[in-house]
Parts: structure tokens; C-alpha cells; sequence
């Protein structure tokens, strides 16, 4: 039993961590990039001068704003009844332009939009596809929710991490639920979902990723079929699969069609009324 | 039993362009809704067919739809295809391969509920299908299933397609529509609800995907045809999406009120050999776990809620009986702690203490009283929040520690057993870290 002054003193997780560093396994060790003044957020050390007011819309006269990125921010601040909604979409094509969420970038991207600097700042820091520091050009972000982690994916990130090391075209980020659970455990390379990604396949994608070709291209999402046996059946069953193919006590029992890419279609010349 | 409705064919090459949607039958829904039907009637099919919404919340849809008033003022409809829940993946699947049903869905919606602008708030992780979608509405644009006088029935809609950026929040109703107002996405205080004031302060109509991806079907086969699929309070097919320890994970189109097992063991394929189900989330990681003696409670809203736990977004995530609960536990409450925004305070401290209290118990560092005062930070947050974030922490959580305490005690004692200064006098600490400012 652990006395109550001990349990305050270590009650902090940070201080359990340090403690523990050999039971808890520790994510891999990775400088937290600072700025000239300290901060890991960029820019704000511009506000901490109480005399100074906080920065106002930016003149466009003293700010340049490439035009491809004007042309861009303003083609979304069209698309909605008010221009506000534009906000994230802006700041994500300033982000392409960039790299990250630079001073730079949130000037330019308030200075087309006529708002405060403050106003972005305060989205880039709330959203999580926002990077607020630089980062490398390839964006892997790994899946490590729950679904995700039963099936292995804390080690993947691991490796991951580990096999990048070092390298600064990597941003290698664990993730909310990326919303793929059935290629678990899966990464999200710039926007492209591979999975399932077995440890020993980490070097071969880390490499693919290098050379600027395809990820893992057999493993890709946007290749894997169904695993529901239904969706197979209608395409085989219907000239208007748009019906319903299975009734209400269509045999279906414990008969599944085996892993989804054995499933094959039949021509689409072939399909005839047999319902 | 799978029931095929919105999974139809889905694997079709082709099915994402407008050719092929058209050859199966796409958009002749729309047609008749447009050119046969009035609003009203299109609004009486969609209750008739008593669809409940797919998202998680499980509210009546036609009801949701006639909430908005009847005046003339500037009406949306949104799309959320925010799916964030963990281990929730059917609109990503459903989006991809099929973007014209939903498409011909939100027009349906629309016009049923007398909206003239419509947006689909998709998460910005999902940028492949975004592509799709953006491509498909390109296409019905241009063949005039889109914009002014749709069909030359005098209706108009515009879509707009608006990507997200990474918060599990903006799933949430009145958070997607602070986000989508540009602005961060904190939940709103409800009333007023979205469908009286809600997008620019107008009235707002807010479904799922699966929710829209159905009108296309209700119109064609009659609100009271698609009433008789399914059980009498929960109607209809359901995507499920099936994930974690089973051998076949994927998404499963069902008609709602058949046994969770057969999802599970038949069309899932169940826990790899030799292993047990543990524990199971029936709807998302939001939802109360069950164990594996609740395996029998048939798939519906009324069963499960009835079984202590909620249908949510329709997502099984299976954990067998090889994982320790407390990993779970602490995995979930990180998640919600990183990801609650931070407006309500019980939601904010209450995940930030759960999780200080699970990474004791991890590290040995607890005594069975800590679970206690873990299980009544739980009650603590449920129902004093804006929003269900936290509740969707609590509720889950609170039934682990509720049905697995021995097992949490046991890791308790295991972990205090490897402590290595057991019984000692611990090493002097930092003095900064005493004052506890620095994990804030």
C-alpha cells in the first residue's frame, strides 16, 4: 500500500512515466522542435508584448499572396452563403502552398480572407490536419485506435517511427480512428489508405514512399472489395440490383464467400432477370 | 440473415460514374420523388417507413425532418459524413463505391424538406473519397440532377462538398455546424435544435449518410414496404461495420433484429481459433460494452438498448478474450481525451482524470478505492455536458470497470507486484512535477 504522501508526490502522469519508463513502453524519443523564442507555436511570441495590440486583418498592399493561393481561397470563399466557411478549406489549400500552417501562410490566407490572424491561429491549433510546425513532405498517418491496436498497430507505428528516423520528408503521426478498421492495422499515406500492413512490409512501404511511387499498390483501399456475401450475389442476380436480392429468409447460413478478393465478377453483358 | 439493399451490387466497376449508376437504375427514385410526388407526400413515405437515423443518436428521420418549419426562410440540408466513431466504417465504404445514391438521397431529403442549399461535411482524413464525391457531383451537375429546376420539377438544390480537418467532435450536430461555419467546432446548447435554428441560424435538416443513402429506397419500394424489413420499432437494413479480434472484418448490411452472434461468429467469422469473445461494443466505441454471455441480444435499437447498451453507429468492435481490459480502457480514454474540445468542463477534466486513474492502475500505483472514485467521475460527466463526448467516454468506461472489476483489481495487485520500490521510500521528486504544472 502506497501511503497518500506518496501518491501525491508521484501524482503526476509525467512523473509515473519517468518512473516507469522501463514498464510503460515509451513512444520513440523525438525533439520537440522549438522556436527562437521558446515556444513550440509558432508566432507567438508576436502578442506576449502586452503594449502591442493584437495583429489586425493584414494590409494587402504589404502583403504578397501567390496568386494560385488567392485564386484558390477565394474560388471556396464563393462556394458558401458565408464566406467564414471558407476558413478551413483556405487554410488547408495555404497549408498545401506552404508546407504547414507557416506565419506566413496564416497572413496570406487572413490578408484574401479579411480576418485576423488570431481567428485562424485558433482553427490551425484546433484541428488535428493542421500542422503547426514544419513537417516533412509525406504525411503517414497511422490508425492506433482500438480496433486498430487489437490487430498490431502500435508496433507498426513503432517501426514506423523507427525506420523514418532521422529522416525529415517523414511526418509520421498515430491517429484518431481513420475510419478503416477492416484493413486493420492501416496507414493513411498523404491521403492514400494501405492496409493491412504486416511489420515486415514497413522497410518495402518506408522505401515506396522514397522513390515517390505507389504505396504498397496491391494493399491499397480503394482495390478491396466487399466482404459482405449479399453485395457479390446482387451483381450475379439482378438486372436492377437496385431490389432487394435476399428476401426475408433467403438461405444465407454460415455460407461466406471466402476473403474478398476471391470474389469475381461476371461480365456485366451476362446479367439476366432470374429473380 | 444479410439483407441486400444499399450493398446491392456495390462492387460493380464503374459504379461511381453516372453511366453506370443510370444503367442500374439510378436516379428514378429522384425522378418519381421530383416530378410524381409533392414534398408532403415524399415526407409521408419517409415517416411511413419509420427509419431511424444511422449516425448514432437513432432519432425517427421523417420526424426530424417535419421539426423544420413550414416558413419561408432559407432551409439546408447537411450531409455528416464526419464518420469518426472508432471502428465505424460503413460510410466510407458506402461513399466510395456508390457516391450518386447519396447524392440522389440528399436531393430526395431536400426536397422533402424544402432545403435550397445542401452540404456534405466530410472528415478531412477521407480525402480518396472526397475525390469520388467530387467527382460525382461534377457529373450530376452536369446532367442536370443538380442545381436549378431539377428535372423540371421548379426545385432547385445546390451541394456543396466541404472537407473537414481532423476532430472527432465535429461528428457531433451543432459542432459539424460550427465547423462548417468556419469557425472552431464546439457543440452548441441545445434547444433551439438544428432543424429550427441551425446552419447561418437557418433551419437545418442533419442526417447521416446511410440515413440519405436510404431515401432513394424508400421512395421506390414505399415507406410502408420498407417498414416491414426489420423489427416493427427498428426498420429497415443496417450497415454494420464489424472490427478487432474476428476473422472476416468488414462492413454487413443487415436487417436490423437478428442475433448479434450471427454477426458476429457467421457473417464475421468470429474471435481466431481458439480464442473467446471478452467484451464487445455493439455501437462504436461510444456504446457500454457487453460480454460475451450478451451475444444473443438480437441487433436493434430496442434490444440492445434494453441490454444496457446502444445500437450507436452500428459498429461491433470484437475484443477477445487475449486483451487485457485495462489497455482497452486506457486506449479509449486517451482518445477521448485528446479529442474533446474543451468547452464543458466535466467532459474536459473528467477524460483527463480517467485517464491519470487508468495509467495508475497500469502502473500499480492504484488501490481497488481508485475504481470507485474513476466509476463516480463517469456518473460525474454523464449528462452535464453540451454534447454526449464525454458521456461516450463514460458510459463505455463506466460498464468496463462495472463488469470486469475483478479483472481490474487483479491488474492492480499484478501491477503493484512488479512495482520495483514496492514498500520503499520513492526516489526524491521533481519539485516542478510536485506542483503538477507539467502535464497540463
Amino acid at each position: 500500500m502506497i501511503s497518500r504522501r506518496k501518491r501525491r508526490e508521484l501524482g503526476s502522469t509525467a512523473a509515473i512515466e519517468r518512473q516507469y519508463a522501463d514498464l510503460v513502453p515509451a513512444p520513440p524519443e523525438r525533439d520537440v522542435p522549438r522556436f527562437g523564442h521558446g515556444s513550440r507555436v509558432p508566432g507567438w511570441d508576436d502578442a506576449v508584448d502586452i503594449e502591442k495590440d493584437p495583429a489586425e486583418v493584414p494590409d494587402p498592399a504589404s502583403t504578397p499572396v501567390p496568386a494560385p493561393l488567392r485564386a484558390e481561397i477565394e474560388a471556396h470563399m464563393a462556394k458558401y452563403p458565408d464566406f467564414h466557411s471558407a476558413t478551413i478549406p483556405a487554410l488547408a489549400a495555404a497549408q498545401r502552398h506552404h508546407g504547414w500552417c507557416s506565419p506566413e501562410a496564416i497572413w496570406q490566407t487572413a490578408c484574401v480572407m479579411r480576418l485576423t490572424p488570431g481567428y485562424l491561429i485558433s482553427l490551425a491549433t484546433f484541428y488535428d490536419m493542421f500542422e503547426n510546425r514544419p513537417v516533412g513532405r509525406h504525411s503517414i498517418y497511422v490508425c492506433t485506435n482500438i480496433s486498430c491496436s487489437l490487430c498490431g498497430a502500435d508496433e507498426l507505428y513503432h517501426r514506423l517511427c523507427t525506420e523514418t528516423a532521422g529522416d525529415p520528408n517523414f511526418n509520421v503521426r498515430h491517429f484518431e480512428c481513420l475510419g478503416a478498421c477492416d484493413i486493420a492495422p492501416m496507414a493513411s499515406v498523404d491521403g492514400v489508405y494501405v492496409g493491412p500492413i504486416g511489420l515486415d512490409e514497413v522497410p518495402e512501404l518506408v522505401a515506396q514512399i522514397r522513390d515517390g511511387q505507389p504505396p504498397l499498390p496491391d494493399k491499397q483501399l480503394r482495390l478491396r472489395q466487399s466482404t459482405d456475401p449479399g453485395a457479390a450475389r446482387a451483381v450475379a442476380g439482378a438486372a436492377d440490383p437496385l431490389s432487394p436480392t435476399t428476401g426475408h429468409g433467403a438461405p444465407m447460413g454460415g455460407e461466406v464467400t471466402g476473403p474478398p478478393a476471391a470474389i469475381e465478377h461476371p461480365p456485366l453483358e451476362e446479367e439476366d432477370d432470374d429473380e | 440473415m444479410s439483407h441486400t439493399m444499399l450493398f446491392a451490387g456495390i462492387d460493380e466497376p464503374g459504379l461511381n460514374t453516372l453511366d453506370v449508376y443510370r444503367r442500374r437504375g439510378g436516379y428514378e427514385s429522384l425522378r418519381t420523388a421530383l416530378t410524381q410526388m409533392t414534398p408532403d407526400e415524399v415526407l409521408d413515405e419517409i415517416i411511413a417507413s419509420n427509419i431511424r437515423g444511422r449516425g448514432g443518436a437513432g432519432f425517427p428521420s421523417g420526424k426530424k425532418i417535419s421539426f423544420v418549419p413550414k416558413a419561408q426562410v432559407d432551409k439546408y440540408l447537411v450531409c455528416n459524413a464526419d464518420e469518426s466513431e472508432p471502428g465505424t466504417f460503413k460510410d466510407r465504404e458506402l461513399m466510395q463505391k456508390n457516391p450518386h445514391l447519396l447524392i440522389e438521397g440528399i436531393v430526395i431529403g431536400a426536397y422533402a424538406s424544402g432545403a435550397s442549399r445542401s452540404f456534405i461535411y466530410i472528415r478531412g482524413e477521407y480525402a480518396e473519397q472526397a475525390d469520388v464525391i467530387q467527382a460525382a457531383l461534377d457529373e450530376a451537375q452536369a446532367a442536370g440532377f443538380l442545381g436549378e429546376d431539377i428535372l423540371g420539377s421548379g426545385f432547385g438544390l445546390s451541394l456543396v462538398l466541404h472537407r473537414g480537418a481532423g476532430a472527432y467532435i465535429c461528428g457531433e450536430e451543432t459542432g459539424l455546424l460550427d465547423s462548417l461555419e468556419g469557425k472552431r467546432g464546439n457543440p452548441r446548447l441545445k434547444p433551439p435544435f438544428p432543424a429550427v435554428q441551425g446552419l447561418y441560424q437557418g433551419p437545418t435538416v442533419m442526417n447521416n449518410v446511410e440515413t440519405l443513402m436510404a431515401m432513394p429506397h424508400i421512395i421506390r419500394m414505399g415507406g410502408e414496404q420498407y417498414a416491414k424489413i426489420g423489427t416493427e420499432s427498428s426498420t429497415g437494413t443496417k450497415v454494420v461495420s464489424v472490427s478487432g479480434n474476428v476473422r472476416r472484418p468488414g462492413n454487413y448490411e443487415i436487417e436490423l433484429g437478428i442475433p448479434s452472434r450471427e454477426l458476429i461468429y457467421d457473417l464475421a467469422g468470429g474471435p481466431p481459433e481458439g480464442r473467446e469473445v471478452k467484451l464487445w461494443f455493439p455501437g462504436g466505441s461510444s456504446a457500454p460494452v457487453l460480454t460475451g454471455d450478451d451475444l444473443d441480444v438480437p441487433y436493434d435499437f430496442d434490444s440492445l438498448s434494453k441490454a444496457g447498451s446502444m445500437l450507436g453507429s452500428g459498429a461491433i468492435i470484437v475484443v477477445d478474450d487475449s486483451v487485457p481490459v485495462v489497455d482497452v480502457a486506457l486506449k479509449l480514454a486517451k482518445f477521448y481525451e485528446h479529442e474533446s474540445c474543451g468547452k464543458c468542463t466535466p467532459c474536459r477534466e473528467g477524460t483527463r482524470w480517467t485517464v491519470k486513474m487508468l495509467e495508475r492502475v497500469d502502473a500499480g500505483l492504484a488501490t481497488p478505492m481508485d475504481l470507485d472514485i474513476m466509476a463516480s467521475v463517469q456518473e460525474q460527466i454523464i449528462g452535464n455536458c453540451l454534447c454526449v463526448l464525454g458521456d461516450a467516454m463514460a458510459m463505455p468506461i463506466g460498464s468496463m470497470v462495472l463488469k470486469f472489476r475483478d479483472e481490474f483489481e487483479a491488474h492492480i495487485e499484478a501491477a503493484r507486484a512488479r512495482n520495483p520500490w514496492a514498500g520503499e521510500e520513492p526516489p526524491d521528486p521533481d519539485p516542478v512535477l510536485v506542483q503538477g504544472s507539467v502535464d497540463a
